[in-house]
């Protein structure tokens, strides 16, 4: 199936380090257009999607995310966002997106304390939003994480509204999509893995479908979440 | 010119692991009657302004903005004149 092609802007901020991998996903495995825009610009370039990707920007100095926001670039991807605009934070880019406001909560210290790097699974758990259209609800997907603070806490009243509102999109769990604390990589609670805005054009999450995108890399389930976005900005 | 110091902290209701590992490693010097370890960032930093009442409402403004995340963090500061 031929697909028309959109255009994904990859923001690099100085310390970003899957810049690159986003890239060359949308690029040289979707057949998309691409174009990475460096964190002090403020031209959009006409993207549809725009990516904030993982990494250490600003060397996670203060907070992760915390000076990031204050980038030039992000207060056209801030606009954008509030415009309707779809933005893909990965892991750094969903800590940055937390600081910005754009999505609720922030990312505690992992309860381990450590960096965890490694293949978990991910329950999908909405599939109408223009992130995961292509996915099945209850789908399981292989995607790795990578990051020492991706344990994400919000107030009660806050997580309670992302679950009435079906706003909690991935949720770490077993192979078998059971969810359970030995599924849990960083202490996040009721295990969450992925959130999407009340108005669903912004979405954060921690782990990295971009490293997972082709059969070579052990997973390509990541793509789907690619393939998602392309799917609903070309039927939009 | 004015100097700042400011204290940023996990809120009481947050977790700290880091706080209790540093609390393990207390006890572990023996100090059995340390307890409830809380780890936080300390900034200093210097303001040119006319007052003192400006310097701190440049600090506040630093922290509600920059320095703490209030979903997380309290914080607490300090300002001084020096010459």
């Amino acid at each position: 199936m031929s697909l028309s092609t959109i255009k994904f802007g990859v923001v690099v901020f100085p310390g970003s380090n899957c810049d690159h991998d986003a890239y060359h996903v949308v690029k040289h495995v979707l057949n998309q257009d691409a174009e990475f825009i460096w964190h002090k610009e403020t031209d959009l370039r006409g993207a549809d999607v725009i990516i904030l990707p993982g990494g250490f920007s600003y060397g996670d100095y203060l907070r992760t995310g915390a000076i990031a926001r204050f980038s030039p670039v992000m207060q056209e991807v801030v606009r954008f966002a509030n415009n309707g605009g779809t933005v893909l934070g990965i892991c750094n880019g969903f800590q940055i997106l937390l600081e910005a406001g754009l999505l609720p909560g922030v990312m505690l210290r992992n309860l381990s304390l450590r960096f965890v790097c490694k293949f978990v699974h991910l329950r999908v758990e909405n599939t109408s939003t223009r992130f995961t259209s292509e996915c099945q609800k209850g789908d399981v997907l292989k995607i790795p994480v990578a990051h020492g603070e991706g344990n994400y806490f919000a107030g009660d009243d806050v997580v309670k509204s992302l679950e009435d509102t079906n706003q909690v999109v991935f949720r770490y769990c077993e192979p078998d999509g059971s969810i359970g604390d030995e599924a849990n990589p960083n202490g996040s609670l009721h295990n969450i893995a992925g959130i999407v805005n009340a108005e669903g054009n912004v979405m954060g999450m921690m782990p990295h479908p971009e490293r997972a995108s082709e059969p070579e890399l052990g997973s390509a389930d990541g793509r789907k979440i690619f393939a998602s976005l392309i799917h609903s900005v070309v039927l939009a | 010119m004015f100097h700042s110091k400011i204290t940023v902290i996990l809120r009481p209701s947050i977790l700290d692991p880091q706080g209790k590992a540093v609390e393990h490693a207390i006890h572990s010097l023996g100090s059995a009657s340390v307890h409830n370890v809380r780890m936080g960032k300390h900034i200093e930093l210097d303001i040119d302004a006319a007052t003192k009442q400006e310097a701190e409402r440049v600090t506040e403004e630093a922290c509600k903005k920059l320095f703490a995340n209030p979903v997380m963090e309290d914080y607490l500061f300090t300002v001084e004149e020096r010459t």
